[in-house]
């Protein structure tokens, strides 16, 4: 019988606490330019200019036929020789931080254009109109009528996709960054508690998404109550 | 004021609008009426642009909409516009909806696009509703609301299309009051509508579509006295009997 034996977690707390920042930071990170660069490519997919229109189109399209944890490892390997070419930094400089960020974001914008492309298309079409009518630009309609209505319809899409994106961050570990789940992996191994520490990392995930999805739940109904 | 000359438009192999022509002088009511499909809802829309059309020309008070050089929203800026389903914006409350366009399109400041706003709304009977969200008012209450946002911007003319055709029948009346003293302090006005008792009150002329033609274009003593076609007497004898 396996004897759990759970001391070696109060002492890594700090250290696992440093991972939740990399992990939360990650994420912040990919919702806030996944949404933005998202909000982008949705416009650019619906518009009536050919050239945008298929640029987002295969833009999303490979992003979402290509498994997250391949994206990341190829970020891994371009990014940083990339980047430290554009900036003049010393070779080796440890960049998977900026690396995951930014491989997380490009991912996720092509999964948030695709939420937002719904929104913007479940506002109806006479709104466009009207706001023409009134001699709006496209500019400002979008701004000011249509994509407040379409954010509206989608914050609880949006945030549902943020907790998955939270979840998903633990892939970095293909670079051995310590966001929270390699830091937890990391103090098991050095311990020999590898057990405890990833059940305790379980436990954690599993609280923080799930009392994020019971407010998403309860977001929904209050804007949608049915 | 709205001069539309020849003008044409096609989906495809689908004939929407077949060579209309027609004018409207400042200060004139002209209803347009005919069976759905006939193509009335596009022609108005087709004055102010949101609907494009492949060949003729229409002039609104000397602006050529067709022309791709024209600023669309500068002209549509002065052409207001009332849709069937009223099209207010949801996620504004009422004060916002008369003031968005003003602030926004024609730079007038906060205080004074409020205050107007709230004029207009006086006008329609709905002051008291100034704070409420479109939600909260009814459909002949949304509508009223339509037509002050649309005043609001001082239009040279005003389009309405089928603008009670989603109204309960108790709340037709509100609306069509509205129009008609519209009409009597001499707006310009070009309605698709199905009301022929509104037509009768207060039209100049009527226009009667069908199958994209323009097939009576009367006064409108002569269209309802006797109307020319046989289709739009089968159209009356249909639509005046309710």
């Amino acid at each position: 019988m396996y004897e759990f034996d759970w001391s070696s977690i109060p002492g890594a707390l700090p250290f696992l606490w440093d991972g939740m920042k990399i992990s939360l930071e990650i994420t912040l990170t990919a919702v806030v330019i996944g949404i933005v660069w998202g909000t982008l490519l949705a416009m650019m997919r619906l518009s009536s200019l050919k050239p945008l229109a298929l640029f987002a189109a295969g833009y999303v399209n490979l992003f979402r036929a290509v498994p997250l944890v391949m994206v990341l490892l190829w970020f891994f390997l371009i990014v940083p020789k990339f980047i430290e070419q554009l900036f003049g930094l010393p070779p080796g400089t440890d960049l998977r931080l900026t690396s995951a960020m930014i491989g997380f974001a490009l991912f996720e914008s092509a999964y948030y254009s695709e939420i937002i492309r719904a929104g913007i298309q479940s506002v109806p079409k006479g709104q466009m109109a009207a706001c023409s009518a009134l001699g709006m630009t496209y500019g400002q309609a979008m701004r000011l009528v249509i994509l407040p209505q379409a954010f509206r319809n989608m914050v609880p899409l949006l945030l549902t996709q943020a907790i998955i994106l939270f979840q998903d961050t633990s892939l970095v570990y293909v670079s051995a960054l310590a966001d929270f789940f390699g830091a937890a992996y990391k103090v098991g191994d050095r311990d020999g508690r590898l057990v405890e520490l990833l059940l305790f990392a379980g436990a954690v995930y599993f609280v923080i998404c799930f009392a994020a999805s019971t407010v998403v739940k309860r977001l929904q109904k209050k804007f949608h109550p049915a | 004021m709205i001069k539309i000359s020849n003008v044409s438009k096609n989906y495809g192999a689908f004939d929407v609008l077949k060579d209309c022509s027609t004018t409207v002088q400042k200060g004139e009511v002209v209803v347009v009426c005919g069976p759905s499909g006939s193509g009335k809802s596009t022609l108005i829309k087709c004055v102010n642009g949101l609907e494009p059309f492949q060949s003729g020309e229409i002039i609104v008070d000397g602006t050529s909409v067709g022309d791709p050089k024209t600023n669309l929203s500068k002209l549509r800026s002065r052409v207001g516009m009332v849709f069937q389903h009223f099209e207010l914006f949801p996620h504004m409350s009422i004060t916002e909806n008369l003031a968005i366009a003003q602030i926004k399109v024609l730079g007038r400041k906060q205080d004074e696009a409020m205050d107007k706003g709230l004029k207009l709304l006086d006008r329609v009977g709905l002051k008291a509703h100034a704070h409420k969200f479109p939600g909260q008012l009814s459909g002949g209450q949304q509508q009223r609301v339509a037509i002050a946002r649309a005043l609001a911007m001082d239009p040279i003319c005003m389009l309405f299309d089928e603008p009670t055709s989603a109204l309960d029948p108790e709340m037709i009346n509100e609306v069509l009051d509205v129009m008609t003293e519209l009409a009597q302090e001499g707006m310009t006005m070009m309605c698709v509508t199905h009301e022929m008792g509104f037509a009768k009150r207060v039209a100049n002329r009527v226009i009667f579509m069908d199958h994209g033609r323009i097939v009576e274009d009367d006064s409108k003593e002569a269209f309802f006295a006797n109307p020319r076609s046989e289709r739009a007497q089968q159209f009356l004898a249909k639509i005046l009997h309710h």
